[in-house]
């Protein structure tokens, strides 16, 4: 290992609401890899990207090659030898390999683009990495994996300095990891730095030399990998925090009705053989790290994306769901992650939302009856106590609180029975997102049955009966409220096989 | 590029048909043989001359409109554009009295000016293509007959003064007319292949319509080859008013509406995505001769012009199938 060639000291950074970074710091040397770990939310992404101008930060120092830097944009960091290679890819799919690797730096010759020659050195550079990919191959007809490769050679031909790896595995097969690796030990040789994210503790200790842990915006400590072990680095990234009110035992006595089962489904990569039960008045909780296929999971279910196999059974009864409309007679609901970009229409009133799945209830001979509309959406505004001055008031003015519960109001009216909540609290305050807890309690109670995906552990472990946790898109393990804890939730959510 | 298309499966042949342009090639050779055998009339030599005076700026606006819509973008302003500067170029040689070699010229920068005007609002403003090139469309209508006060334009006839620009694109010859605009077009097709292929120009232009924030991120300057795109659209869409000037007579102010949908009906029956990044000339050529061969065609077996509008229709709705069949079985 080498001299330091970076060094982010005290980096502070403030999003309306959220302190996203807290004065980190941390440093990576010449010829090493440096993993950098937390849970999801843990302000990695935050630092990496205030780390290539993405976002500007509010205090702190950036030491790079022994200069106090400050980029503007992602080129120009890229221009100074500090490339990331994200997870989703950013590839030309129209355009060849070579001309991928090349593109904004193509060799001329006598003004025509010199497609001999770019072969010729990606062919070069390739093999210089031992990796087989054909220069001339169209790039969206490469796997998911070699489209990775090439972003990796491409930062390469570049000069990188420092490249960043952004979970650069969550997509490889097995066999792709270990060339990933071998490129990465490569780099390691040439005196590069190497800054790795990933969730997976394996590769953590197979690849990276130092772990830097994050936590709620915070540094919390670097280890030398080689001598910690797997529960030392969750430890740290789960803290010592005694969260408010976990549940201690679930709510759902034995023998209640089964009212969802879902049983071999299949649905792509990310959704691989689930199984499971939903009981009455149950509050099953979803967990599992980003990227862990719950999101498609509960899509699947819904039939908002394609099964491959798999079946549902409502009530003990095999029901068809291949489009959402099934779904929702079938008294399914689904609260999307991005409410502003699946679950409202932002510049409709209140009413006109809310009566969105079951607008037939609401029309006599094919006219709209604005009265009804108006009395039921009331109903269920004063129910869900939701502020607004009427119910005539934009969803786009209300605060994501507020708009949260009209899309809960709106899967109520439709009489939907089962709710599946992705992410139910994103983006909302604190004081909301009690409410939104309340509710949730007392649906249940009502008998509504609810599926909650969530990537808060804290959140997961107030709310659940019972906890399903994925990883890859399998469930790895299921969990009792009264026997779950965030060690062995994280362990689960870690699982890889 | 056969050997691309080898590495990818499937032997030379089989690969080329599987392409939109080998479908469009195939449905061109068939077209031919359906007139030749369905019409004696069409079996004559004014045949081609009646195709080729239809299919020059057509084809001139096909070729522009390929690179706005390999970026995934589109312009609709071609067909009144058309009529426009050719009715300110008949302004410039008659009311102005200047030569035709400068109404010309005037005719090709006006082409250009609205080319970089739609470039400049679609990359900078970051409007939809759509609505800007529709707006300009509207301008460029009103303003071909604001100029001439409603009047028709002409261009110089034969014999006369300045008639010279009438043999630019056919000659007569012992009583026979030679359409010679073959020969440009071929020109034209070349080079434009040559810069589509082989240039930065075509290169970062079908980059822009597959993944304009990988480009953005490899550091490529994404507003300037978005208007460079636009500007191509406009200077051939001059060009081509300089062909539908010297074919035709009489040019009626306010008309064209309707020419540029002929014009992205080719590129696309040539294969060219809507969706951006896949396009080349040669598809779009092929696609052009489709179009003008149902124009021209189709009244020989006795089907008149409403009968032409529904078949050309039903054919762009069969390639635009093609073209997302084809992008779907991409994504999943």
């Amino acid at each position: 290992m080498g001299e330091i060639i970076l060094t982010m000291k005290d980096i502070d950074k403030t999003f309306p609401g959220v302190h996203a970074l807290d004065h980190v710091s941390l440093d990576v040397k010449k010829g090493e890899v440096l993993a950098l770990m937390g849970e999801n939310g843990a302000g990695k992404s935050t630092l990496m990207k205030v780390l290539t101008g993405i976002y500007k930060k509010d205090s702190g120092t950036i030491t790079y090659e022994g200069r106090e830097i400050e980029f503007k944009n992602p080129h120009e960091a890229q221009e100074a030898g500090i490339v990331i290679v994200h997870q989703e890819l950013n590839m030309i799919g129209h355009l060849t390999v070579a001309q991928n690797i090349f593109i904004g730096r193509e060799p001329l010759n006598g003004g025509l683009i010199d497609d001999a020659k770019m072969n010729r050195d990606a062919k070069k550079l390739f093999e210089k990495l031992k990796i087989e990919i054909d220069p001339t191959e169209k790039m969206n007809l490469l796997t998911v994996g070699k489209q990775q490769m090439c972003e990796i050679a491409k930062a390469i031909s570049r000069n990188a300095k420092l490249i960043i790896f952004d979970e650069p595995s969550a997509a490889l097969t097995d066999a792709e990891i270990e060339q990933l690796f071998t490129i990465i030990r490569d780099l390691r040789e040439q005196q590069l730095g190497i800054i790795y994210i990933s969730h997976r503790m394996d590769e953590i200790k197979k690849i990276t030399d130092r772990v830097t842990v994050m936590r709620d915006g915070c540094n919390v400590g670097t280890l030398i990998t080689k001598d910690c072990t797997k529960d030392d680095i969750i430890n740290m990234m789960i803290g010592h925090v005694i969260y408010a009110a976990p549940k201690t035992e679930s709510h759902v006595k034995p023998g209640t009705p089964v009212v969802l089962k879902v049983e071999h489904i299949n649905a792509g990569r990310m959704v691989r053989d689930v199984s499971f039960e939903l009981h009455k008045g149950e509050i099953l909780g979803f967990s599992g790290l980003m990227g862990a296929g719950r999101t498609e999971t509960a899509r699947a279910i819904f039939g908002a994306d394609a099964r491959e196999s798999g079946d549902i059974y409502i009530n003990g009864e095999k029901v068809k769901i291949t489009r959402p409309e099934e779904a929702v007679s079938a008294g399914l609901s689904y609260l999307s992650e991005d409410r502003k970009q699946f679950g409202l229409a932002l510049k409709k009133s209140i009413v006109e939302n809310s009566t969105l799945t079951c607008l037939p209830k609401f029309c006599r001979r094919q006219f709209i009856d604005k009265k009804k509309e108006k009395e039921v959406t009331q109903k269920y505004v004063d129910m869900l106590q939701l502020k607004t001055p009427g119910v005539d008031q934009l969803v786009i003015n209300l605060s994501g609180g507020n708009q949260q519960k009209v899309v809960i109001g709106k899967w109520l009216i439709g009489d939907a029975d089962i709710l599946i909540f992705d992410e139910p609290t994103r983006g909302i305050d604190v004081g909301a997102k009690e409410e939104i807890y309340e509710l949730m309690n007392r649906l249940a109670d009502e008998g509504k049955s609810i599926i909650m995906i969530s990537s808060e552990l804290a959140e997961i472990l107030r709310m659940s009966d019972r906890i399903i946790v994925m990883c890859e898109g399998k469930i790895t393990g299921e969990l009792d409220i009264a026997e779950a804890t965030q060690a062995k939730i994280m362990n689960l959510a870690t699982m890889r096989n | 590029m056969e050997k691309k298309k080898n590495a990818a499966g499937g032997s030379p042949l089989a690969r080329v048909f599987k392409s939109q342009e080998g479908i469009a090639f195939a449905a061109t050779i068939i077209l031919f043989v359906f007139f030749i055998v369905a019409s004696k009339s069409f079996r004559r030599y004014t045949t081609i001359v009646t195709l080729c005076n239809y299919m020059y700026y057509i084809l001139l606006m096909a070729i522009g409109v390929t690179f706005p819509l390999i970026t995934a973008g589109v312009d609709l302003s071609l067909g009144t554009g058309v009529v426009c500067y050719s009715i300110i170029g008949s302004f410039i040689i008659n009311q102005m009295g200047m030569p035709v070699g400068v109404g010309m010229l005037v005719t090709i920068l006006m082409g250009v000016l609205f080319g970089v005007i739609n470039g400049v609002i679609i990359a900078t403003l970051e409007l939809p293509p759509f609505i800007t090139t529709l707006c300009t469309m509207m301008i460029v209508r009103g303003l071909g007959s604001i100029l001439t006060g409603g009047l028709s334009g002409v261009w110089p006839m034969e014999g006369s003064k300045g008639g010279w620009c009438r043999n630019i694109l056919k000659v007569k010859a012992n009583g026979k007319i030679i359409p010679i605009g073959i020969i440009w077009m071929i020109i034209i097709l070349v080079i434009m292949s040559v810069i589509l292929r082989k240039t930065k120009v075509g290169r970062y232009i079908i980059a822009l319509g597959s993944n304009k924030e990988a480009l953005r991120l490899s550091g490529v300057n994404v507003v300037k080859w978005t208007i460079v795109a636009y500007s191509i659209c406009g200077l051939f869409t001059g060009l081509a008013a300089i062909a539908y000037a010297c074919t035709f007579s009489n040019i009626t102010p306010g008309t064209g509406a309707g020419l540029e949908l002929d014009a992205i009906g080719g590129a696309i029956i040539g294969g060219t995505s809507m969706t951006g990044g896949v396009g080349s000339i040669a598809g779009t050529f092929l696609g052009v001769l489709i179009i003008s061969l149902l124009k021209t065609g189709l009244p020989y077996v006795g089907l008149q012009a409403n009968w032409q509008q529904i078949i050309t229709g039903i054919v762009l709705i069969a390639a635009v199938t093609i073209d997302v069949l084809q992008h779907r079985k991409k994504t999943t």
